[in-house]
C-alpha cells in the first residue's frame, strides 16, 4: 500500500488518524457548538499533515460561514507617516534603526483624502489610517483631528487607525474624532517577542489593546507569521488572540525587507500559511479574520482563494504601506466568482 | 523614440550597466522604485492604496503607471 494509501482511511478522509481525531473534535466544538479552540488544541491543528489540508481548510470555511457568514469586509489602508520609526520591530523596513532603503515622508490632509477616496471607489468599508511611530505625538494627532474631519466630510467611508501605543487621553481624543476601530497587533506571540522587538514589550502593546477594547471603539489586533516562530509559538498566540478578543485580526506573512534583520529569512511555505489561516480560524471562529500583508508572495493567486475558502473573511486591497498588493479589481473579481458579497458600509455601522 | 538612460537600478540602487537585475525587476512588480534610477539618491516614495509616487530631491517626480 502507498503512504498516500495508507493516509486516506476508509471513511474517504484524508490525513492521519490523529488528523482525523483533532478535526472531529474542532467539528464538534467550534463548528457545532461555537466554542474556540484552546492552545493545546491549536497546536494540534496546526501538526496536521498536508494530506489533512483540504479537510481542514473546507472545516475552517464550514466555521467562517456558520459564525461570521458569507460577507467579507473590504479595506484600504494608507501610511500618513512613513519611516523613521525609534521602534526596532526586525520585520519593518520603517523602523529608523535599520538600513532600509524606506526614507520618511508625511501624507498632508488633501493626499489622505484623496486616499480615502481611492479606497471607497473599490467598494470597501473601511479606511485605516497608520503612522509608523512609537506612538502618536501632538502634531500626529493634530494631523488626525484634521484629516478624519475631510474624509468625514468627502467620503461615505469608516475610518480606523493604527498609531503605535496610545495614553487614555489618546484613546478618548480618538473616540471624540470618530475612530470606530483601533489596530495595534501583539506580532507575535509573547514568548517570541523578544526576539522580534526590543524597545518595547509585549505587555505595552496589550495595556494598548486592553484600552481600546473598554474604549468602545472597535479593537483590530493582529500578526505576523513566518518570522521563525515555532509551531507551539503559533499556537500561543493564536490562543492569547483569542483571550484579548479582538474584533478583527490582521494575519500578516512576513515579506523579508532589505536591510532589515528578518530580511534574510525564508518566505513562508504556502501549506504553513494556509493551515495557520485555518488553525486561526477554529482558534476566532466569530472574528473578522482578515487577509494582510505578504499574501501575495506567500500564497499566489491560487493560495488567496483558498485562504478565502479556508475562514479568511476579509482583505486589504489595493497596497499596503511600503508595498504594493494586487489589482483591487482582481480581488473583487475573485471576491464575485467565490459568491461572496462585499460587507456594506450601512451593514458595519 | 528617445530612450530614457538608466544608471541605477530602482530596486537595489546598484549600477545597471552591464549588469542584469531580473530579481529587481520581479521586486518591483510588487513594490515601488527605491531609488532614482538618475543619480541613486534614495528617494521619498508614498505608496496609497491605488498608487504611488516617488520624489528625488534632484529629478523630480517618477508615479505609478
Amino acid at each position: 500500500m502507498s503512504t498516500a494509501a495508507q493516509e486516506t482511511t476508509q471513511n474517504g478522509q484524508n490525513g492521519s488518524a490523529e488528523d482525523q481525531a483533532i478535526l472531529a473534535l474542532a467539528r464538534e466544538q467550534v463548528l457545532e457548538n461555537g466554542v474556540p479552540l484552546d492552545e493545546e488544541q491549536i497546536l494540534r491543528v496546526l501538526r496536521t499533515s498536508d494530506d489533512a489540508l483540504s479537510d481542514l481548510l473546507a472545516l475552517a470555511h464550514e466555521v467562517r460561514m456558520k459564525w461570521c457568514g458569507p460577507e467579507v469586509e473590504v479595506e484600504g489602508i494608507v501610511s500618513i507617516k512613513t519611516g523613521g520609526c525609534p521602534e526596532d520591530c526586525h520585520f519593518c523596513s520603517q523602523s529608523g534603526q535599520f538600513t532600509s532603503p524606506v526614507r520618511s515622508v508625511w501624507l498632508n490632509v488633501p493626499e489622505l483624502v484623496k486616499a480615502a477616496e481611492q479606497t471607497a471607489a473599490t467598494g470597501a468599508s473601511e479606511f485605516c489610517i497608520v503612522a509608523a511611530v512609537r506612538g502618536p505625538d501632538e502634531r500626529l494627532m493634530t494631523q488626525m483631528r484634521e484629516g478624519v474631519k475631510a474624509i468625514k466630510e468627502a467620503v461615505d467611508i469608516e475610518v480606523a487607525a493604527s498609531l503605535g501605543m496610545l495614553s487614555q487621553e489618546q484613546v478618548d481624543d480618538l473616540v471624540d474624532m470618530g475612530i470606530h476601530r483601533y489596530n495595534h497587533n501583539l506580532e507575535a506571540a509573547r514568548s517570541f517577542f523578544p526576539q522580534v522587538v526590543t524597545t518595547h514589550t509585549w505587555e505595552e502593546r496589550w495595556e494598548t489593546c486592553q484600552m481600546v477594547r473598554e474604549s468602545g471603539m472597535e479593537l483590530c489586533c493582529g500578526c505576523l507569521v513566518g518570522m521563525g516562530e515555532t509551531v507551539e509559538q503559533r499556537a500561543e498566540l493564536a490562543a492569547q488572540l483569542g483571550e484579548l478578543q479582538p474584533h478583527e485580526v490582521p494575519l500578516n506573512f512576513l515579506n523579508p525587507r532589505p536591510g532589515t534583520p528578518f530580511g534574510d529569512l525564508p518566505l513562508m511555505e504556502s501549506s504553513e500559511a494556509l493551515r495557520t489561516i485555518a488553525a486561526f480560524r477554529l482558534a476566532l471562529p466569530r472574528t473578522i479574520l482578515r487577509y494582510a500583508g505578504g499574501r501575495e508572495l506567500t500564497l499566489g493567486d491560487l493560495g488567496t482563494k483558498a485562504g478565502l475558502l479556508g475562514g479568511i473573511n476579509a482583505v486589504i486591497v489595493g497596497n499596503y504601506l511600503t508595498t504594493l498588493g494586487r489589482d483591487p479589481k482582481e480581488d473583487l473579481a475573485l471576491l464575485e466568482d467565490l459568491k461572496m458579497p462585499i460587507k456594506a458600509l450601512s451593514s458595519s455601522l | 523614440m528617445a530612450v530614457e538612460q538608466i544608471s541605477y537600478c530602482g530596486h537595489c540602487g546598484e549600477s545597471a550597466a552591464g549588469i542584469t537585475h531580473d530579481a529587481c525587476a520581479e521586486r518591483l512588480r510588487m513594490e515601488p522604485p527605491r531609488f532614482c534610477t538618475h543619480c541613486r539618491r534614495r528617494m521619498q516614495v508614498q505608496v496609497t492604496p491605488t498608487s504611488w509616487t516617488a520624489r528625488c530631491v534632484e529629478h523630480g517626480e517618477t508615479t505609478s503607471p
